[in-house]
């Protein structure tokens, strides 16, 4: 309905209002920089970023009511809507935070994280390494392959599937980080122990997501099979897999996210002096809390990265489903 | 009968092969410890004395369950609630923190909902920041929140509900935007020949609707504010909670604490998330939905 009225707005004005946002910004934080403007103008400063996030804000809303021609348009569109928002929050931040003043302890603003990120570069790397490289990836390997071949197992023995299900949906309510210690009392304080608690994290995900997605074909589909005389690992690569595919890309996603979780707060337990949790965890200790928040930042963006490599992978593969297609699912 | 064939049998027989598994693993990983005693203590003893041996260890690699569940059964029954060693005590502290962060983390969360689904750009500008929101690994950084927390001077349940706000907030926005999005066209046309406001499509159609998708959400949101209170409990010199019980079970190598207290972590998930799931049944036949 409004959508309809406001499309009229042509898309210049509100990438004026955007520009105009821009170039206030740029002032804003120009300024920020001597000592005195900070001490005595607090209002005009904070006006100023509101009026920011304002013309950001108004810019942004009528962008998202323009509707281009092109999917292309409409994409950079989305693209640069989610990007402003995206940066505003970070100029207010940091305007917010130097403005008053806000103690290092509590908040860094985020350009001191910026630079403490590009200063300490080697030590990240090492850290990401251990962390990501060692343990994630051998945890996460194993713990969705054996969940794969268990929920075949499963799909395989119908007594299997009655009784694991049940079990694989409740353990996903309970809180298994907590096998942490023990992990790390088996198995060591290396990164051994940390793909291990990773391994117990993604098996369950991925049993309960592939036994489900491995009854998503449809009865007609799998009489079809039937009337060619498939065998059942036919029907299983030819039909069934391949219709279990968003089921499984889902666990792969959920899991990428709990992998990383897993290995950081298992490292909590104990570590070699290297690794994300155990940088994280010292460095608290010592308030050095621009590295904790450049741990994070390097996390958040490997965590993205991780689910995009396997989104884009996921598309590749499951070309036919009608979310991919652009339709409706 | 059927029931009883198709469900309860199936999962009992998993269940109880699980048991023998843990049993045949607790005397492989205890054997070596316990020959090395024997034979430091140089006592020779029968095969089935040297296997009552590995399951009686006080600090075992991996403890047998029955020694689990007598921890467990001491420490929940017999103990004084008050008493520090009593597991309902940690436990209710963690729950506390628990319903406090899940309370707030599914207003908030139903709050943004209604907010994306009735503001396009708010749809089109938050929704991607919500969701990297969540690549943020909040329970890694549970730490940093607690000591940052503790700089300031605020201490005990806030900031451990904070981050099972942070962690609940998500399922529920997720949930109630497709909740509140589940009402077909035409439903939302019929409303419209009623000439409905958009305040009475939003009671009368869009907020029914959305009851199911809340409480499935809502199973999620409850069961991750649980796992980010006992994170939270990890740091900060840990004083009490199911976490910190965890963590001092982890600093003495006291392996049956440890495993009595992650048995309690996971009765209070199994409790929550069936309650939450009853809650939503109730909600659901008093609205007059029919029982799938």
């Amino acid at each position: 309905m409004s959508a309809q009225a406001n499309s009229t707005i042509p898309a210049w004005r509100s990438l004026a209002a955007v520009a105009l946002a821009v170039v206030i910004a740029a002032f804003v934080l120009h300024t920020l920089d001597s000592s005195a403007f900070v001490a005595e103008r607090k209002g005009a400063g904070l006006t100023l970023a509101v009026a920011v996030w304002f013309l950001a804000w108004w810019g942004n809303a009528s962008l998202s009511y323009w509707r281009p021609k092109s999917p292309l348009l409409a994409r950079l569109r989305d693209g640069f809507v989610a990007l402003s928002f995206g940066l505003v929050l970070l100029f207010l931040w940091e305007v917010l935070v130097r403005l008053f003043e806000v103690p290092f302890i509590l908040l860094p603003p985020p350009s001191a994280i910026g630079v403490r990120i590009a200063s300490s570069i080697p030590i990240l790397a090492a850290d990401v390494y251990q962390t990501i490289f060692k343990a994630v990836l051998a945890g996460y390997l194993i713990g969705c392959c054996s969940g794969f071949a268990v929920a075949i197992l499963a799909d395989r023995f119908l007594f299997l599937r009655r009784g694991l299900l049940p079990i694989g949906n409740m353990v996903s309510a309970l809180p298994i980080i907590g096998v942490a210690p023990i992990m790390v009392m088996w198995f060591g304080f290396d990164w051994q122990s940390k793909a291990a608690v990773v391994t117990i994290m993604t098996f369950f995900p991925m049993l309960v997501n592939t036994v489900a997605g491995l009854t998503a074909s449809g009865q007609m589909e799998r009489d079809l099979m039937r009337t060619y005389a498939s065998g059942y690992w036919q029907s299983l690569f030819k039909l069934r897999l391949p219709a279990a595919a968003p089921f499984i890309f889902n666990a792969l996603k959920i899991n990428s996210t709990l992998a990383l979780i897993g290995a950081i707060v298992a490292e909590f337990f104990g570590t070699p002096v290297v690794g994300m949790g155990f940088r994280i965890s010292t460095e608290v200790g010592r308030m050095n809390i621009d590295m904790v928040w450049a741990e994070i930042a390097v996390a958040a963006l490997i965590g993205s990265v991780f689910y995009g490599v396997i989104a884009l992978i996921e598309r590749g593969v499951t070309f036919w489903h009608p979310s991919v297609r652009g339709g409706q699912a | 009968m059927e029931r009883t064939r198709d469900k309860i049998l199936p999962v009992t027989i998993i269940l109880a092969a699980l048991v023998v598994v843990w049993y045949v693993g607790a005397v492989m990983l205890n054997a070596p410890f316990q020959r090395d005693l024997d034979r430091r203590g140089d006592v020779t003893r029968g095969t089935v004395e040297f296997l009552q041996a590995t399951l009686s260890q006080p600090k075992p690699t991996l403890p047998a369950p029955h020694q689990v569940a007598q921890n467990f059964v001491e420490n929940t029954f017999l103990r004084k609630v008050s008493s520090n060693r009593s597991l309902v005590y940690h436990a209710w502290i963690t729950l506390s923190s628990t319903l406090l962060g899940f309370a707030f983390g599914t207003a908030l969360g139903i709050a943004i909902a209604v907010g994306i689904v009735h503001f396009i750009s708010l749809d089109r500008s938050l929704m991607p920041w919500i969701i990297a929101s969540q690549t943020i690994p909040i329970l890694a950084i549970a730490p940093m929140v607690i000591v940052v927390f503790a700089a300031i001077g605020v201490t005990g349940i806030i900031p451990k509900a904070l981050i099972s706000i942070y962690l609940s907030f998500f399922p529920v926005v997720v949930g109630m935007v497709k909740g509140l999005r589940s009402p077909e066209l035409t439903h939302l046309d019929l409303m419209h020949t009623y000439n409905a406001s958009a305040a009475q499509t939003f009671w009368k159609l869009r907020v029914p609707a959305s009851v199911p998708f809340l409480f499935a959400s809502m199973k999620v949101g409850v069961a991750a504010s649980l796992v980010g209170a006992i994170v939270a409990e990890l740091p900060t010199g840990a004083v009490a909670g199911i976490g910190s019980k965890l963590l001092q079970g982890s600093y003495y190598s006291q392996s049956i604490d440890m495993w009595a207290a992650l048995v309690a972590g996971s009765v209070v998930a199994v409790l929550l998330v069936t309650l939450v799931g009853l809650a939503g049944r109730i909600t659901e036949t008093m609205m007059g939905a029919r029982p799938a």
